[in-house]
């Protein structure tokens, strides 16, 4: 599956840049994996930047360190409690529904059909949901670290009292360039594995129904397991190049 | 128009075609008769190159399928049209969709000249109120007609077709059936017809030939194949005379 998984990503760079790009598709593609997912992504952001907050506070208070409590929970959430669990939910809505819908259309010989037609099946339904997925998803974790961000000030207002304003200003005080570039930058390469494997699993389906359900699941699981992977290694490269965050 | 040349094709080590030669004339209907797994839809496909033979030439209209570049392929598909088994319509796009995305992907032509092919098929295949219509919205047969439609928009000078009347009844099976060679007489097309419908293929066919073990084993007019004394021949379309009665009873 490596193998396969590494060829395929080759040739979407390959066809990628080739025209006629395929325009109308991406933004397409873009305003309905965007739309589909930004609930709840939200609803997600909202209960994580809650939860950390609620968990840091009394811990934070153990040290008599209350008033890091804004720039603690800012700094998780944008360095990578944002960007992660935004992937991963975005993982579980797109990828396994990228997965099922091309393999469905593998199975039911819609992509012969467009081949026939003189169509490039490979640019017109992969390469673009590639590149779709791979601009939406920093666009949303954007999103989901200020939902999430409004999630942490309700649960710090419940214990301390403290305005909106002065919050962000903490925040914004304690998030540095380090922090944010590399958490949102990492994205691109999440919404790329996100689509790339879903694509892939659906494109190379078989079987017929039983290899669609087979190719949505095991999106989600692979593309999960990568997004984890490569943050290991990009948390790494981001420390690398951006020693101030050390 | 068609020439097949000693056609090999095989899956890990299973034979499917086993030196397939064949010609299509010119406006000639040829059905291609053969049990379930006997390489017709492998055949079919290999004819289109959507699969790649191991051996023997395809050659199409004086071009062999197997040495053109990617772009001289899809020049020359413009020419072919294939009705997929299933039909294969886009289940994400409404009929009008369906039957223009060809139109819009490979000729220049205006909308009002694309709507005009659109309702000139539409109309072909008597389904003009569904145009605005989802695929999952239409019946089997519908299907099929859309199908057939978005098939012959491009004007194809050979069609292919998969199966056309499988998984209906034999009444539609025979309107399908009628459909098929009234549109070979108004579009001026050829045919290769995969099939095991004895009714379609007496139907359509000028002539036939018999697929088993991936060689051809009979080649000739229909009526005379299902005449024939030969026990293979005889075995097989014992079976297929039986179905259509039992169609017709039913």
């Amino acid at each position: 599956m490596i193998a396969g998984l590494f060829k395929f990503s080759f040739k979407f760079l390959k066809e990628v840049f080739i025209p006629p790009y395929e325009v109308d598709q991406i933004r397409k593609h873009m305003i309905e994996l965007g739309m589909k997912t930004l609930p709840i992504v939200g609803v997600t952001g909202f209960i994580i930047g809650l939860v950390i907050a609620m968990q840091l506070s009394p811990v934070l208070k153990r040290f008599g360190a209350e008033a890091f409590l804004p720039g603690s929970v800012g700094i998780s959430i944008v360095r990578e409690l944002g960007p992660v669990i935004c992937a991963l939910i975005f993982a579980g809505r797109v990828s396994s529904g990228i997965g099922a819908e091309l393999g469905s259309m593998r199975v039911t010989e819609q992509i012969d059909a467009m081949e026939v037609s003189g169509v490039n099946p490979f640019r017109y339904l992969v390469v673009t949901r590639v590149f779709a997925t791979t601009f939406i998803l920093p666009i949303l974790t954007v999103y989901v670290i200020f939902i999430a961000l409004i999630g942490a000030y309700i649960a710090v207002v419940l214990v301390q009292n403290m305005t909106w304003a002065y919050f962000m200003d903490r925040v914004i005080f304690s998030v540095e360039f380090g922090d944010a570039i590399p958490g949102v930058s990492k994205t691109f390469v999440f919404g790329f594995i996100v689509g790339i494997v879903g694509a892939y699993k659906g494109y190379t389906a078989e079987n017929g129904t039983e290899g669609v359900g087979k190719a949505s699941t095991s999106s989600v699981v692979v593309s999960s397991l990568l997004i984890l992977i490569f943050d290991m290694v990009l948390v790494k490269l981001t420390l690398w190049l951006w020693p101030t965050v050390k | 128009m068609v020439e097949i040349k000693d056609l090999h094709k095989n899956f890990d080590g299973n034979v499917v075609l086993d030196g397939v030669s064949f010609n299509v004339a010119e406006t000639e209907n040829m059905v291609v008769f053969g049990r379930s797994g006997t390489g017709k839809s492998v055949l079919l496909k290999c004819m289109i190159r959507l699969m790649q033979p191991d051996s023997g030439d395809v050659i199409i209209q004086g071009q062999n399928i197997r040495e053109l570049k990617v772009r001289e392929l899809n020049e020359l598909r413009k020419d072919i049209g294939f009705l997929f088994q299933g039909a294969a319509l886009y289940d994400s796009m409404s009929v009008k969709e369906n039957l223009e995305f060809p139109l819009i992907r490979n000729f220049k032509l205006t909308q009002i000249e694309m709507d005009k092919r659109v309702s000139k098929v539409l109309e072909a295949v008597s389904l003009e109120e569904a145009i605005n219509k989802m695929p999952s919205e239409l019946s089997g047969g519908m299907r099929k007609r859309i199908g057939l439609a978005r098939s012959v928009i491009t004007n194809p000078k050979l069609m292919l077709y998969d199966e056309p009347t499988t998984g209906l009844d034999p009444i539609t099976s025979k309107e399908i059936s009628s459909l098929i060679i009234d549109l070979e007489h108004a579009f001026n097309m050829t045919s290769v017809v995969v099939t095991h419908d004895l009714l379609c293929a007496k139907i359509i066919a000028d002539r036939a030939i018999v697929l088993s073990g991936g060689k051809i084993v009979a080649e000739g007019d229909i009526e005379n194949l299902v005449t024939s004394e030969d026990p293979l021949l005889k075995n097989f379309f014992s079976d297929e005379i039986f179905e259509e009665n039992n169609g017709r009873v039913q």
